[in-house]
């Protein structure tokens, strides 16, 4: 089976250390996200598992073997690229069946392959133009095609979207979760969205400045953040974040509400102005200035009985505060009070 | 947008306009169609240098002249195999250089600078050291190699005096080449030579079917560009074999029959046959090179 395994897996540009000894599991046949800002060294570590950089120090392990010093094409992965790569010269056919026509497979099979695959993907009706007369999402495809074709162990996908309009981008997420389940195929996907990881991962591998900040399933990662920089980072709106007395009072430096747990109520502890509302129709978010200094966004307002400028009273859904210490690390949940725990929400 | 910039591009050419530009369009005509005129006139001329007193209107007999000479033929023959030489050898030689300097390769820039450096030396220069550092049969540096070898020296002038002035042009056009097919492999998408890797591409396979599509256009370009420089060498035979029926092209053919012969009336006819060689060639050419372009 196809188990991919990092051991410390450390690369170098000069001085400065893009993947700083990274251990990782990537489980077989599950869809696992790699996310974080730019610069983080999440691109670097798809290269490195593809064999398009050399790794410094560490193992890579493909089905237990170490492959790091094996040529990209014998490892049997498969890489989308963030430009799809197309071949300019070649019809869609040929782009499909580069990889076998290298390889010496005979016509026959190379013919049967490509359509078989131009089948899978609605690519049938355009197997005999150039990649210049296709669409952004028909590239796109094309890309994944060409991948598919080699029937590797794992694919490989570098922000493979982001060329895409919104609404196209939606429908080739669902797209290739849909592929990648078909075929039980484990995938390894570089992304700087979050939304894009919440939704497509199994498994989500939050990174920050070449270390793994956290690993695991999407609702693990929103619900238990391990860090304050993961609970920033995932989530649309970001967390609110609040210091001071109110932090001290839950026995932490910086406590964190996502804003679907802070309510608008008259009963409410900390007093905030409106500053703007976004009515979205199934959702509204309000913005927020807190007395203390900190803007806040509270989502989910039902009845919106108050303007921008109005000074409303905010509560804190029970049991849904995330605390972090002066290092930024969360801290373990405080006691729950019965009836009130967020965590134990399941997904 | 468009149309508007039809209508100025169509407006600075009516009226006053044509007026102002009149002056520069004559200065132009005269410089380019005169001599043209002159020189057909000439070749229809009984004109030659030894024979001052001999003149007059003779009708096509120079042309006739020319063709049934025993020079004209082998001229015809020499500058295509001339152009079809230099143009292999400085188009396989300049992209073998140009995949090796695309490398990385240590010292990179003065590696670059030294590769063009035969394109700076005059063309008489670098064919007299050919002729005399390298190519001369007693001292030369190719007869230095072979006696190392103890293989018998060549003499490149008498032997094979075409296919030695073509070396010595397709090592003057060879940084050319390099250059052209350098800057568009520096241009070669990095994901593309990324994703042919992954496919399992050999180095040969990316070169066959990505690398050399991706330079047709510039191979075009270099065709053409060369071939319009090719079809006048005379230079390097000039000061290399001095002419003779196996490396006389058609420039040096006109040169031959004016300044060695003295009969300037079969040199513009010769003259205007080159013309319409050159021409026919440039048909062909653009034509070829117009279909790689639109691909």
């Amino acid at each position: 089976m196809s188990g991919i395994v990092l051991e410390g897996v450390t690369k170098r540009f000069g001085d400065h250390l893009v993947t700083d000894a990274i251990d990782l599991v990537i489980p077989d046949g599950a869809f696992t996200v790699f996310v974080g800002p730019s610069g983080c060294g999440k691109t670097t570590l798809l290269r490195l598992i593809a064999g398009l950089e050399d790794i410094d120090s560490g193992r890579l392990l493909i089905d237990g073997v170490d492959a790091a010093q094996t040529s990209p094409a014998a490892r049997g992965l498969a890489m989308v690229f963030q430009s799809y790569a197309l071949y300019p010269h070649m019809t869609v056919r040929a782009n499909l069946g580069f990889a076998l026509k290298v390889a010496r497979r005979p016509r026959a099979e190379i013919a049967e392959r490509t359509e078989q695959v131009a089948e899978m993907l609605n690519l049938t009706p355009f197997l005999d133009r150039r990649p210049g007369a296709l669409s952004g999402g028909q590239r796109q495809r094309v890309a994944i095609g060409r991948a598919l074709v080699r029937e590797p162990k794992a694919f490989l996908f570098d922000e493979p979207l982001s060329n895409l309009d919104a609404e196209l981008r939606a429908q080739m997420r669902i797209e290739i979760r849909r592929l990648q389940q078909q075929l039980g195929i484990t995938a390894i996907y570089v992304t700087h969205d979050q939304a894009e990881a919440m939704t497509m991962a199994d498994r989500i591998v939050v990174f920050r400045d070449g270390r793994v900040e956290q690993a695991g399933s999407p609702g693990e990662i929103y619900r238990n953040p391990a860090s304050r920089f993961v609970a920033g980072f995932i989530g649309s709106p970001r967390m609110n974040f609040l210091g001071g007395a109110i932090a001290a009072k839950h026995g932490a430096v910086t406590i964190g509400v996502r804003p679907e747990h802070l309510a608008i109520d008259p009963a409410g502890t900390i007093s905030a102005a409106v500053q703007a509302i976004e009515y979205l129709g199934s959702d509204s978010f309000v913005h927020l200035g807190a007395q203390s200094g900190e803007t806040l966004i509270a989502r989910g307002v039902p009845d919106l009985d108050f303007r921008s400028g109005d000074t409303v009273q905010l509560r804190i859904a029970p049991g849904a505060v995330h605390r972090f210490d002066a290092d930024d690390r969360a801290m373990p949940a405080p006691a729950p009070a019965p009836g009130a725990n967020i965590f134990e929400e399941t997904v | 947008m468009t149309a508007g910039v039809a209508i100025r591009q169509r407006s600075y050419l009516q009226g006053p306009g044509r007026l102002l530009l009149a002056p520069a369009i004559l200065l132009l005509l005269a410089a380019s169609i005169a001599p043209l005129l002159v020189t057909i006139k000439f070749s229809l001329s009984d004109y030659r240098l030894l024979f001052p007193d001999s003149s007059g209107f003779v009708g096509l007999s120079n042309y006739a002249r020319l063709v049934a000479s025993p020079d004209f033929v082998p001229a015809l023959v020499n500058t295509l195999m001339l152009i079809a030489v230099v143009l292999a050898a400085s188009i396989a030689g300049g992209l073998g250089l140009a995949l090796l300097l695309d490398g990385p390769v240590i010292g990179r820039g003065g590696l670059r600078l030294l590769v063009i450096s035969p394109f700076f030396v005059m063309p008489p220069v670098s064919a007299l050291l050919w002729k005399n550092l390298l190519m001369q049969p007693v001292s030369g540096f190719f007869a230095w190699l072979a006696a190392l070898f103890g293989l018998p020296a060549y003499d490149w002038f008498s032997h094979a005096p075409l296919l030695s002035i073509a070396l010595i042009v397709a090592w003057q056009w060879l940084p050319f080449a390099a250059l052209i097919l350098l800057t568009s492999l520096q241009s070669f998408d990095r994901e593309l030579r990324e994703a042919a890797q992954l496919d399992g591409a050999s180095a040969a396979a990316i070169l066959r079917h990505l690398l050399l599509p991706h330079l047709a256009r510039p191979i075009a370009i270099v065709v053409m560009i060369e071939t319009i420089f090719l079809i006048g060498v005379f230079a390097e035979i000039l000061v290399t074999t001095g002419g003779g029926t196996a490396s006389t092209d058609l420039a040096f053919l006109v040169y031959s029959q004016a300044m060695l012969q003295y009969d300037i009336g079969a040199a513009s006819a010769a003259g205007l046959v080159a013309v319409v060689f050159a021409n026919i060639l440039a048909i062909f050419l653009i034509r070829a090179v117009g279909r790689s372009l639109e691909a």
